[in-house]
């Protein structure tokens, strides 16, 4: 008691807190200060960039109406249909894969959990584009004669999808995890077996726990199929990226390029869209 | 349904056989022991309640009647069938045996109806129209004939649970247990399933049910069973265990109960630990 006593004294002068402080900037003028420079920062880039671009140069390079019209209808008939048709082959071979990665990982036999671990821990860990020229370039010199059945759509499947599957595995893994206990054991107390269990009851409602995420993989690897560049493809078998630059290099413009990149937009951007409001759903549906 | 006959044939086909046969069960979990060596005889058509304080080991007790938890050591028997028997089809026994849960796990993507119909189907092996037939009948027996088409999260806790229960019996079973039927219910959804249960009972149905229901212990039990510490501390007619309990922990636990500043602290209702009893 005696100690606060003498320290009172020594404590500031209270401030009125409604009153505005004598020296220096209220926070509501900082604020205001702080919002003006960054428009201003933000006007004087447009501006810098607007006056110092070179805007000819640019369409020229970049925006040649005429070269843009010759590239279609090609570029959706062959180039957006080979980029679909490679997307899709690889995430179907992925999620087949990923499924059965996921239960070996959920098994109760040890060796079926360190596999699946393992190859989850590997192919996740190595960058896409090794795995491509894996399967398309290592395979065939250690193995000559072997051909992946199905031809570049066979590779394309298999590079997406052995990578696609280890992240598939963990999502879909989750997913089984999430579902509550209490759904196997009533199912199990109705007489079915734990197999049963599992496909009539447990895995349709981890695939809409799962769908958000899945869908949100199939987005990357239709960017993913891009590294069919490396595989060396035939014409006909071109997709965005490739059919892009391609028609870049004959023309020495970037236009192509321009154009590719949009179709993909013209995908993933939607793709995107629907993700978030699965996943908004999903929040929703609290069970 | 006071069948005092005890007879010792292990089939269990004649009435007032035990239905339910358990000796000597052991279960723990880790070292945590808990149940401690329970020996329980319910009848066919008996009502046998079990009753005890958290972590006295009934839910437990109860799992282990249909394997749910694998008992540590010890028999179970249902209908003459030896559940615990490593070599026995425990899929084939447990279609016998109805399951009643206190979070009702309903399956949430399917309708009342497929809930009802789906089980029968893939595990009965039931035709579509007989499936659907049961089902209908089941649900007119738990008054939610109307509901037919609904999915399970737009009903109330009380009518998931009543759903629940009727799509145990679409299969047809000769014995029901229920796992606190009426712990996860809003007090005011209590009575319908209740009601329900006593129906059951009333139709002449084996069940045995772990419940803090007393006055529903009380008024339909034909035997009550007192759990404490892995053990059956006491077993009797109700109005002797709840009525006039002759062991002091019983009185303990019945005070507290009615006690309701005591009663039940702590006792979440989504159960997180499984050795919980």
């Amino acid at each position: 008691m005696s100690e606060t006593k003498t320290r009172k004294p020594r404590e500031p002068e209270p401030r009125d807190p409604l009153q505005p402080r004598k020296a220096g900037l209220t926070r509501r003028q900082k604020r205001a200060v702080s919002r003006g420079l960054q428009y201003a920062v933000f006007v004087a880039a447009v501006a810098a960039l607007v006056v110092t671009a070179d805007w000819g140069g640019l369409r020229n390079q970049f925006a040649q109406s005429d070269l843009a019209g010759q590239m279609f209808p090609d570029i959706i008939t062959l180039a957006l249909k080979n980029t679909v048709l490679y997307t899709v082959s690889g995430f179907v071979f992925g999620l087949v894969l990923g499924m059965v990665v996921a239960l070996m990982r959920l098994s109760s036999v040890g060796p079926y959990r360190w596999v699946a671990g393992i190859y989850i821990e590997i192919f996740r860990g190595l960058p896409a584009l090794l795995i491509f020229i894996f399967v398309g370039v290592a395979v065939p010199l250690a193995f000559p004669g072997t051909e992946i059945p199905g031809g570049t759509y066979g590779k394309v499947a298999l590079g997406l999808g052995l990578v696609a599957a280890a992240y598939m595995a963990e999502t879909i893994r989750a997913g089984i995890q999430a579902v509550p206990k209490g759904q196997m054991e009533a199912a199990r107390s109705l007489g079915f077996s734990h197999m049963r269990a599992m496909v009539s009851i447990v895995i349709p409602q981890a695939f809409r726990i799962v769908i958000p995420p899945l869908t949100n993989e199939l987005v990357l690897l239709f960017k993913d199929s891009s590294l069919v560049l490396f595989l060396g493809v035939t014409l006909e078998e071109r997709e965005l990226a490739k059919f892009g630059r391609d028609l870049a290099s004959q023309t020495a413009n970037s236009t192509p390029i321009l154009v590719a990149g949009l179709c993909y937009l013209l995908v993933t951007v939607p793709l995107g869209f629907v993700v978030r409001r699965l996943e908004a759903k999903a929040g929703e549906a609290t069970r | 349904m006071t069948t005092n006959a005890e007879t010792t044939t292990s089939t269990g086909t004649t009435a007032g056989a035990p239905e339910i046969r358990v000796r000597g069960l052991h279960k723990s979990f880790g070292d945590n022991e808990v149940l401690r060596g329970i020996d329980l005889d319910i009848r066919q058509g008996e009502v046998v309640c079990v009753i005890g304080p958290s972590g006295s080991g009934k839910s437990t007790l109860l799992r282990c009647v249909n394997l749910l938890e694998e008992p540590t050591r010890g028999q179970v028997f249902v209908g003459g069938t030896e559940v615990t028997d490593p070599d026995v089809d425990i899929d084939a026994v447990r279609r016998r045996i109805g399951m009643v849960f206190q979070q009702f796990n309903l399956f949430p993507h399917l309708t009342v109806t497929e809930n009802l119909t789906l089980p029968q189907r893939r595990v009965l092996k039931r035709d579509k129209a007989e499936a659907a037939r049961v089902a209908a009948e089941n649900l007119q027996r738990v008054g939610l004939a109307e509901k037919a088409a609904a999915y399970p999260s737009s009903l109330s806790g009380g009518q998931q649970q009543r759903v629940a229960i009727a799509r145990a019996l679409a299969m047809g079973p000769e014995v029901m247990l229920f796992d606190e039927p009426t712990s996860a219910l809003d007090p005011e959804l209590v009575g319908d399933v209740l009601a329900v249960m006593r129906m059951l009972a009333n139709d002449g149905m084996t069940m045995m049910v772990v419940t803090h229901e007393m006055t529903f212990a009380r008024e339909v039990a034909d035997r009550v069973v007192f759990m404490d510490g892995g053990v059956i501390v006491e077993e009797g007619a109700p109005e002797q265990v709840i009525g006039d309990p002759s062991h002091e922990r019983t009185r303990h636990f019945l005070s507290r109960l009615l006690d309701p500043a005591m009663a039940e602290v702590g006792e979440a209702p989504e159960r997180l630990d499984k050795a919980d009893g």
